[in-house]
């Protein structure tokens, strides 16, 4: 921690150096990101796009790892008041940033004190609502944000002597198509991404059922997880059968799984919508085709499918800047809003449009099909209006929690642990964080 | 009677070990004192509300069957850790002890892998292992074993000990190819002279004189495996599958840095720094004092 800080120190002071020459130097704005590969190289152009529009501010990107890193980076950059200006946050930290108060420079503040224009109904509701205090207030600015979908291959599919063109659109068809991938010698059936927000967070969303009591958390500390329902039970419970023949093959935490699917060991992926760019790029590579459906769900459900959630990130501004950085920051977010950058953002790495100009605009230009299911995140979002639990979800330590989810997922799929006990256990430590987080933040 | 050297300089001695007394305060007092301070604070992750909850992080923690469960994964992994880096470094050692042609070739071969990093050496093992791409786990499954760490917990627990051993080989093959070097031959040529095979050699004198070096890198690895290989957690299993490989100073990092809850965290290394404590008086007063030197 001390050398960090010791080497953040050093690289400030000698951006400072460097900046010292003084012809009317742009101001500079630190971006702290947690893009890599091409979604970065896609992040670095946009950020270049806004330097060349104008000549006032200059906006630095910096990735600093995954989203963790880049979250706890920037924390630990705040406490030694060496903070960036602006900083990506995944959909899980929300909670954190929420509650500080002192540390956040909300986004609908900002963008009334500088004056710029800013309309949030021009944002998709479904993506706002999961950033907005309980006022309606747009806290943080979206940025990127994503849904798991359904991808699989096409090509495998031909040879297990499936439809290469229909994508199962049920668990008892994935259940089925996977039986005829192994029979036919393919490595395993159908894999995800993610497993708490793929077949927990997102599972119970997509059926119109609750994860947590009061909406989801949305309306208070207070809420209780319900993450051990029939519903869920029985989803688990199959999963866990269909590991033992490799129908389903559990693939680590985190976006671990889709090298299963890169390497087309398994058929079927559901991963984010994000993660669609690196597919497209290695299914060139490796040769195979790939289709994109919505998520299955199981048909004896009333009201499924219903609406997915999203995950992915949003920019956080942080206090303690010079008043001059701040207008940057705020031109930089009317620029990141303009529907070209928008659509151009979407359309490159898979995440959804979230202003209704840009897909309006990419559906306008043909985008849609010449990528068939390209739009399927955004229309699986918004298949039905959402419920008051299908929002999305605010947990406290929600990656404590997911932490918790995914350990007791584990246990169920190697057999450890019935699916029911895993859950109800699951439940157990996760209302414990819960709580812990209510006394905190009362 | 010979001359003794003295210092009168009274303030050179300080002078001297200032630098090191300066470093340890830094980096190990200060850090220390603030995680004891903390570990009786709840605050958010920003630092900006500060409350006192006395035990309460201590109370939450001991009452969680699943650090509890970390405490024997824990122990499991260290004594595994050292074993497994201990005897290969040990067979090694007596091996490039006996070789006479091209030595420093062999040596140096056999003490580059303490030059990587703990995480890197786990990523390589990654490499090597991953269920979907890994050249080794094809290897295996070619072979009719079931090779998927990230399910099965015994699996990713011997792949972390492995990469943790793996690097320590290294370290502990210099220390006992010195041990090694500073028993006198001519003890050892007396036993053969008496008759003495080289495995009696080996067992009756060899290895006891080794009992030093083996005593201290028996602690030394210990506190390797308790401390400093988080980094091939970290970059290996990220301590699942279930928690399998979820060893106490991996929960430190992941609830202090990933999950940002620094009150527990605080309050589990203060558990880890107690453990500490005990281990080494327990060493030092028992076992050092059957060890002959």
């Amino acid at each position: 921690m001390f050398t960090r800080r010791l080497l953040v120190t050093a690289a400030t002071a000698a951006l400072i150096g460097a900046a010292a020459p003084a012809y009317a130097a742009p101001v500079e704005i630190q971006w702290w990101h947690a893009m890599g590969g091409p979604l970065g190289e896609k992040l670095v152009s946009i950020a270049e796009g806004f330097n060349k529009s104008q000549s006032d501010y200059k906006v630095v990107p910096v990735f600093k790892g995954s989203y963790p890193e880049a979250m706890t980076g920037a924390i630990a950059a705040f406490r030694a008041k060496q903070q960036p200006d602006i900083v990506q946050v995944f959909e899980v930290g929300t909670a954190t940033m929420m509650a500080a108060k002192g540390a956040i420079y909300p986004v609908y503040e900002l963008m009334k004190d500088e004056g710029e224009k800013f309309d949030p109904k021009a944002y998709v509701s479904a993506v706002t609502g999961y950033y907005s205090d309980s006022k309606g207030n747009l806290l943080s600015f979206p940025f990127n944000s994503s849904t798991p979908v359904f991808y699989y291959n096409k090509t495998l599919f031909k040879k297990a002597g499936l439809d290469p063109e229909k994508a199962p659109k049920t668990w008892p068809e994935v259940a089925e198509a996977g039986k005829k991938l192994r029979a036919a010698g393919v490595a395993c059936g159908i894999t995800t991404t993610w497993p708490s927000w793929v077949n927990i967070e997102n599972l119970s969303v997509w059926h119109a059922k609750p994860i947590a009591t009061l909406n989801n958390g949305f309306d208070g500390l207070g809420t209780k997880l319900e993450i051990a329902t029939p519903l869920q039970v029985k989803h688990i419970e199959a999963l866990a059968e269909w590991q033992k023949d490799k129908v389903f093959d559990y693939g680590g935490r985190t976006n671990q799984a889709g090298s299963k699917f890169a390497s087309q060991d398994c058929a079927m992926l559901i991963e984010s919508s994000g993660g669609q760019a690196a597919i497209r790029a290695n299914a060139a590579k490796a040769g195979y085709e790939f289709g994109i459906g919505m998520m299955p769900y199981w048909p004896d459900v009333q009201g499924a499918p219903q609406n997915s959630i999203i995950g992915g990130a949003t920019l956080w501004v942080l206090k303690g800047k010079p008043k001059a950085n701040y207008k940057g920051v705020a031109k930089f977010f009317t620029y990141l809003s303009k529907p070209e950058v928008q659509a151009d953002w979407h359309q490159s790495t898979g995440y959804l449009p979230i202003t209704n100009a840009s897909y309006q605009l990419t559906l306008e230009s043909g985008f849609y099909q010449k990528f068939p299911g390209a739009d399927i995140p955004f229309l699986q979002m918004s298949n039905k209006a959402p419920l008051p639990y299908t929002k999305g979800l605010r947990l406290g330590y929600m990656v404590q929690v997911r932490d918790v989810i995914e350990e007791e997922l584990e246990a169920a799929f190697s057999g450890k642990k019935t699916a029911k006990a895993a859950l109800e256990d699951a439940q157990t430590r996760g209302n414990a964080l819960l709580r812990k987080f209510e006394q905190e933040n009362k | 009677m010979h001359k003794r050297v003295t210092f009168d300089n009274k303030l050179l001695p300080y002078l001297l070990v200032s630098p090191q007394i300066l470093v340890t305060l830094v980096f190990f007092f200060i850090p220390a004192g603030e995680a004891v301070v903390y570990s009786v604070f709840s605050q958010d992750a920003f630092g900006i509300e500060i409350n006192f909850v006395g035990l309460d992080n201590f109370l939450f923690l001991l009452n969680d069957p699943h650090y509890l469960r970390s405490f024997g994964i824990t122990v499991f992994y260290s004594v595994a850790v050292a074993v497994s880096a201990l005897i290969p470094a040990l067979i090694l050692a007596v091996l490039a002890d006996g070789v006479a042609k091209g030595a420093t070739v062999y040596k140096t071969l056999l003490i580059w892998p303490y030059a990587v990093a703990p995480a890197v050496a786990g990523v390589l093992w990654v490499f090597m292992f991953n269920p979907a791409v890994g050249i080794v786990a094809q290897w295996l499954r070619a072979a009719g074993i079931d090779w998927n760490y990230k399910l099965d917990g015994d699996q990713a627990m011997a792949l972390v000990i492995f990469a943790a051993a793996w690097k320590q080989i290294s370290y502990n093959f210099l220390f006992f190819l010195a041990g090694l070097q500073a028993i006198p031959k001519s003890l050892i040529e007396a036993a053969a002279i008496d008759g003495a095979g080289p495995m009696r050699r080996f067992f009756t004198i060899i290895l006891p004189l080794l009992s030093p070096t083996t005593f201290f890198l028996a602690v030394v690895n210990m506190v390797y495996a308790f401390f400093d290989t988080f980094g091939v957690i970290h970059a290996v299993t990220l301590g699942g599958p279930a928690g399998a490989t979820n060893i106490l100073v991996y929960k430190v990092f992941n609830d202090g840095f990933i999950g940002l809850d620094l009150g527990s965290s605080s309050a589990q290394s203060v558990i880890l720094l107690l453990i500490v404590v005990v281990l080494t008086v327990v060493q030092f007063r028992y076992v050092e004092r059957k060890v002959q030197y």
